[in-house]
């Protein structure tokens, strides 16, 4: 008769029904609720006797009518958890079934069948029998079916075995002292308050071990039988079988007050009715059928369940009436078990799981509530939504940073909706006036009382008149309607951002390249997903939160993650590092980059591209930092005096001091427009100037290549010499090294040198004006290792911070002699990229390739889950009034929020910065 | 402390009023004070501000990033220590048997200028027996093992044959006796030799090889090393008591990198900064960066109950107090059983229960209530 609360799909419904104290609303609001509710329940009630002309019309409306509108204005204090007794299973059940048939021969429900009408509806048509409500509006009631024979209920099985074990047999006493009792239950009271409610659990279990072994009843002084319980659902006194209807006897027995010591709270569960009498059917609606499109109706897993244990409970009764011998009664009893226990949980290890006659197991409640896919985790803490698009996206620089691109198609989908009132009417009239099909029209009005209708052209007319202050238009998405852009995996807050929309032509989603860090989106086919806020608090919360400029400064480090990015830094490099130009040409330039204030241009012939960038800059704006290659940057009143800018200054993820800096002092609104100009001068600037990466970008001079032969040459040689000592026997060993190890680590350092010895002549000797070393020089894509690698070196191959030594026998490759110790046969890749690999080089490299593949194959699901148990470890952690940080329990974790209570998203990297405000004071 | 700085003791976390201390000349300091103080106060974080989601992102986050691979190479001779995601999940999880224990032992003044560093590293190293012997010699008529010493290694650590034997004694004593032979090696007799034969003489042998003589139980390598301008001693395998103990090493600042026996032995205070110390290190040698206030804010919670509770099904998220917030963790059903016994009453009052009933959730925006008077 304990049946474990929680198996229903509507599972908050269900609780909100039955488990829930809700916390009354005080009087006035109560009134309003009335007030709101009372139309509402008057047009329901005057369609209860519908005429024929009425009944016409009443269709047709409901065509329309898509939805209502359900106002919350009851708030959900607590919930309790407990055990259903057989009497409230009675009681909150509407229909008692009998018979495992499901449908008559014309495919109605059959009463006492397991659809029975009176557990709710799943066909549309028919009404419930017990709420009298159509498919939809009705959640579904519960039945029950009276067991011929009492049967244990598997999740509390080994809860029951404690409880005979530590329980007399003849007076169904705890096997602990009268005296004894209240202490303990005074002890696991005060650690339940101290340490929380797992240490009381654990505490109770180690009460109870120590029964086990007592034989004597210090009550009745009645001798003790071991029992043994023999999995899965059998359990033995002594070789004899103790009957689920004896182990219900002695729970029944079992006093109110033992129960406490058993941790179990005899209000909210009596241990009897872990073993079921009476079982809970759940309403049809949590186990829809569904029509094949033969017309035939396949039945779902749980009603399949529910149909073996009803048809077996009905032999088993006339077994019983019909007084068959013991034998019978007896296997029909196991059967019972064996169906009520795999409609509990079909992965008990010791039973074969009950099978569709496919051979696929059952799904039953367990597999419904568990894992990622179940109910839990899969309908109550995720949620789906309306009003969302998602398609592919692409860049487009010249959208503002915090503007998305929405395709015209997908702007004529998604709406928002707007309360019409005295002074907009003609405004939203204009909207319903459209219709659906022409941009920016509307899809739907909604009126007071919640009814919403789909607009077409031919109920335009009628929407038209009708429209009145309080009713409601979704109009289309236009240009500044505020949209929430996100991209998975959402791992920051960054994935969320609040962008403006703006309605464009074709068919992709359009963000400024600018907010791929935050996202790690890049347009090789990524998709991003697009909501729109559809309440003026959601639309104020994501305005205020989650606008892209908010979120400019990561929570993570204090520093910007959005910047500049490839063109956006080469560009403005090229234009503050080599450009010139006359001021008619300068003028033209910042125009197209669509600068337009040209009062701080200085009043010269030929412009340098230091001046022209500085009239992006706040006039009043001073800076010091540093460029990539460590030559000083100084802006002096919106000036950019010294240095050229890069990385460093512009870009994002951590670097871009400048964007921080100006940050800092102008705020975030500023700073999003300044960094649009400024990508926009990068961009023009490469227009200009073009920007291509040649092959020849990575040419050496002879003379450098050379040097870096006698470099390899070198290294080599070294290398030779090293293993002869070896070999020799005359290498000295490191500490805690043997001496193979050593020899491995000297040639691995020797061989990494050489490589870096190769990267500074290539640095030295590289073209500064070839495009690709620019790009790797702004720090726009690309470094020097990437340059070496191609012209000089690919460099030594490590795999697991050791030279290549899998493969054959004493060899890497065949063609080597086993034993052979030399760089080339154990992965040193000698050649460049461009110069091309030899086949034992490429094949090494290779396998450096593979390895990072399968790093990157196995490392997503670890740090996933790891990810995942530290959001939950920690999301009800907040900081409080007093600066403290404390959990839902109230618990302190922290007296001062990092020790310090700086939020690190308004900080310059954690810190405050004291050195720099005494040196400008 | 200057006048200036004395007013804002209580409104300014010392290290900023140190830093202005030291760094500003007095002659601007009231002026820097004032500046600094609104600045602090424009940096402050809000109420109610989800810090433990943002502290759990922001090592979320980047541990995508990270390599898997578990090496360390880093100079010449470093150790082998497990690195990048393997040793934060190591950590996190609370484990008590981490996969590379390691120590860094610091030692006192005269001892730590480099002179007989190596001495000094092999007396803490633990040696067993197998180290100090050249060769077995069975001898099957008597069934005893003659014991050839290494007498040089044996000298170097200053191990005498006296000490042998009563290692060996110490351990097998029940088993075998031993005594020196006139080569100045050993001799090992099985007891009881009627009822024994030649198998047991084999076994004798094997466990021989690994009787513990000398040095530091649990200390398997050692490397002395030289940071800045002292020596250390970094060892493969922890035993921070033992360790402790020794005259020689500067207890202030010897570490190991294994948090369980930090707790044990130093305190849930210094496990904390353990756990702040070691994954900061991993996050900065991948060159990642993550402020420190939310690796703290991690350690904190691991350790706020008073002992080292892993972020995992049966650490933190055990104690939390709602059924739901448990049960959409992992393992639900087991939750909800307990919870019906029980009677368990879930008052709604952290984030992943409300999201569930579709109720604000009690951080951020969801936090403040509004009260306002209603004209009737």
């Amino acid at each position: 008769m304990a049946k474990k609360k929680k198996t229903e799909e509507n599972q908050t419904k269900e609780l909100e029904k039955k488990e829930e104290t809700i916390k009354e609303v005080p009087e006035e609001e109560s009134k309003e609720v009335h007030d709101a509710e009372q139309p509402l329940e008057e047009i329901e009630t005057s369609k209860e006797e519908p005429s024929e002309a009425e009944e016409k019309k009443e269709e047709m409306t409901r065509e329309r009518v898509e939805a209502m509108q359900h106002f919350v204005f009851k708030q959900v204090s607590s919930i309790v958890f407990g055990m259903l007794s057989p009497k409230m299973i009675k009681k909150m059940a509407s229909a008692k079934i009998v018979t495992p048939e499901l449908y008559d021969k014309e495919g109605y429900p059959v009463d006492g069948g397991l659809m029975d009408v009176r557990l709710g509806v799943i066909d549309p048509g028919l009404r419930c029998k017990t709420c009298g409500s159509k498919l939809k509006e009705c959640i579904g009631h519960f039945g029950y079916i009276e067991l011929a024979r009492s049967v244990v209920h598997i999740k509390f099985i080994n809860v029951i075995h404690d409880l005979l074990r530590s329980t007399c047999r003849e007076c169904s006493r705890i096997l602990i002292p009268e005296d004894k009792i209240k202490t303990i239950c005074r002890q696991l009271d005060v650690v339940e308050q101290e340490e929380g409610i797992e240490a009381r659990r654990s505490m109770v279990k180690k009460v109870i071990s120590d029964l086990k072994t007592i034989n004597k009843c210090p009550h009745c002084k009645a001798k003790q039988q071991k029992i043994s319980l023999e999995k899965p659902s059998t359990f033995m006194e002594n070789e004899k079988r103790l009957s689920p209807i004896d182990v219900r006897a002695r729970l029944e027995k079992i006093p109110d007050n033992d129960c406490l010591v058993f941790g179990i709270n005899p209000k909210a569960s009596r241990p009897e009715w872990m073993v079921l009498t009476i079982l809970p059917i759940p309403p049809v609606t949590v186990r829809p059928s569904i029509t094949l499109e033969s017309g035939e109706r396949s039945e779902d897993d749980l009603t399949h369940k529910l149909g073996d244990i009803v048809r077996i409970n009905q032999r088993l009764f006339e077994n019983i009436n019909a007084g068959a011998p013991e034998i019978i009664i007896e296997d029909l009893w196991d059967l019972l078990q064996y169906h009520v226990t795999t409609f509990f949980d079909n992965n008990i290890a010791q039973l074969p799981p009950a099978r569709h006659r496919s051979g696929q197991p059952l799904k039953t409640i367990t597999d419904r509530i568990k894992s990622k896919e179940g109910r839990i985790r899969h309908n109550l803490a995720g949620k789906r939504t309306n009003f969302c698009a998602r398609t592919v996206i692409s860049p487009d620089p010249m959208l503002k940073i915090n503007e998305v691109g929405v395709p015209l198609t997908v702007a004529m989908k998604l709406t928002v909706p707007e309360t019409v009132n005295e002074w907009n009417a003609a405004y939203l009239k204009k909207f319903v006036e459209k219709g659906p099909a022409v941009y920016p029209g509307s899809n739907y009005i909604i009126r007071p009382d919640g009814k919403k209708k789909k607009i077409t052209d031919e109920t335009k007319e009628a929407a038209l008149e009708e429209l009145q202050p309080g009713y409601k238009i979704e109009r289309h998405l236009m240009d500044g309607d505020i949209a929430i852009f996100n991209r998975q995996p959402s791992l920051h807050r960054m994935s969320m951002m609040c962008h403006r929309v703006k309605v464009l032509p074709y068919r992709t989603l359009r963000l400024n390249p600018v907010v791929c860090a935050p996202y790690n989106a890049d347009f090789d086919g990524d998709e991003m997903n697009l909501h729109i806020p559809q309440t003026e608090e959601a639309r104020a919360e994501a305005e205020i939160l989650m606008e892209v400029q908010t979120q400019i400064v990561s929570p993570r480090y204090g520093l910007s993650v959005i910047g500049c990015l490839h063109d956006g830094i080469s560009g403005n490099y090229i234009l503050t590092k080599f450009l010139e130009m006359t001021r008619e040409k300068a003028i033209d330039f910042l125009c197209s980059a669509g600068v337009i204030d040209f009062s701080r241009l200085p009043n010269k012939k030929v412009l340098n591209g230091r001046e022209i960038f500085s009239s992006v800059l706040p006039e009043d704006f001073n800076f010091k930092g540093k460029s990539k290659s460590g030559e000083p940057v100084v802006i002096e009143n919106g000036r950019l005096i010294e240095g050229v800018m890069d990385k460093v200054s512009l870009g994002g993820e951590g670097a871009g001091l400048l964007l921080r800096s100006l940050h800092k002092k102008y705020g975030a609104s500023k700073t999003v427009e300044i960094l649009h100009k400024i990508l926009c001068l990068g961009i023009e600037a490469l227009l200009r100037n073009g920007l291509s990466a040649l092959i020849s970008d990575t040419d050496l001079p002879a003379e450098a290549n050379d040097k870096i032969q006698d470099i390899l040459n070198s290294a080599e040689e070294e290398v030779s010499n090293v293993i002869k000592k070896f070999n020799a026997g005359e290498l000295q060993s490191y500490p805690g090294k043997t001496l193979k190890e050593t020899l491995e680590l000297k040639i691995l350092e020797i061989l990494n040198r050489s490589r870096t010895k190769c990267g500074v002549v290539v640095k030295d000797f590289a073209n500064k004006n070839a495009h690709s070393i620019i790009m790797a020089e702004s720090g726009a894509v690309g470094s020097y290792l990437n340059v070496s690698q191609i012209s000089a070196c690919a460099g030594q191959q490590v795999l697991r911070g050791k030279r290549i030594e899998k493969g054959y026998k004493g060899r890497t490759l065949s063609c080597f002699k086993p034993g052979d110790l030399s760089p080339a046969a154990h992965g040193f890749v000698r050649n460049g990229f461009k110069h091309g690999l030899k086949p034992g080089e490429f094949f090494f490299h290779a396998i450096l390739g593979r390895d990072s593949l399968m790093d990157t194959a196995l490392r997503t699901p670890k740090s996933g889950y790891l990810y995942r148990r530290l959001a939950n470890a920690m999301q009800d952690l907040r900081t409080e009034y007093d600066e403290s940080v404390r959990d839902a329990n109230g618990r302190i974790i922290q007296f001062k929020y990092g020790e310090d209570g700086i939020d690190v998203a308004r900080s310059e990297s954690g810190k405050i910065d004291v050195q720099k405000i005494i040196d400008e004071s | 402390m200057h006048e200036e700085l004395k007013k804002y003791a209580d409104t300014l976390p010392e290290s900023i009023l140190n830093e202005i201390e030291e760094k500003c000349p007095a002659s601007k300091i009231k002026k820097v004070a004032a500046r600094v103080y609104k600045e602090y106060c424009d940096a402050k974080i809000d109420a109610g501000e989800a810090v433990g989601l943002v502290s759990a992102e922001s090592i979320g986050e980047p541990g995508t990033q990270m390599t898997l691979n578990t090496f360390h190479f880093a100079g010449v001779a470093e150790m082998n220590v497990t690195m990048g995601l393997p040793r934060i999940i190591e950590i996190l999880d609370g484990r008590k048997n981490i996969a590379t224990p390691m120590m860094e032992i610091f030692l006192k003044s005269p001892f730590n200028k480099g002179k007989d560093i190596h001495n000094i590293a092999m007396r803490i190293k633990e040696s067993v027996l197998g180290e100090f012997i050249k060769e077995y010699v069975i001898n099957i008529v008597d069934l005893k093992i003659e014991l050839k010493l290494n007498l040089e290694k044996m000298a170097v650590i200053g191990v005498k044959p006296a000490l042998l034997i009563k290692a060996i004694d110490k351990a097998l004593g029940k088993e075998v006796s031993s005594k020196e032979n006139e080569e100045g090696g050993l001799v090992v007799k099985l007891r009881g030799r009627d009822e024994k034969g030649l198998n047991d003489l084999y076994k004798a042998k094997e466990k021989l090889r690994s009787v513990y003589v000398c040095g530091i139980k649990g200390v398997s390598q050692i490397l002395p090393v030289k940071r800045r301008d002292e020596f250390i001693i970094i060892t493969a395998g922890s035993n921070l008591k033992k360790i402790l103990d020794l005259d020689f090493v500067d207890e202030t600042r010897t570490t190991c990198n294994d948090i369980y026996e930090i707790q044990k032995v130093l305190g849930i205070e210094a496990a904390r900064q353990a756990i702040i110390d070691e994954v900061f290190k991993v996050i900065e040698a991948q060159a990642l960066n993550v402020d420190i206030r939310h690796i703290m804010l991690v350690a904190d919670t691991m350790c706020s109950s008073g002992e080292i509770k892993g972020i995992t099904r049966y650490g933190v998220v055990s104690e939390k107090s709602s059924v739901l917030a448990r049960a959409s963790f992992e393992t639900p059903i087991k939750h909800i059983i307990n919870a019906s016994l029980v009677g368990e009453i879930d008052f709604l009052n952290s984030v992943v229960e409300n999201v569930m009933l579709n109720q604000p959730v009690p951080v951020g925006t969801g936090l403040p209530g509004l009260l306002t008077k209603v004209i009737k």
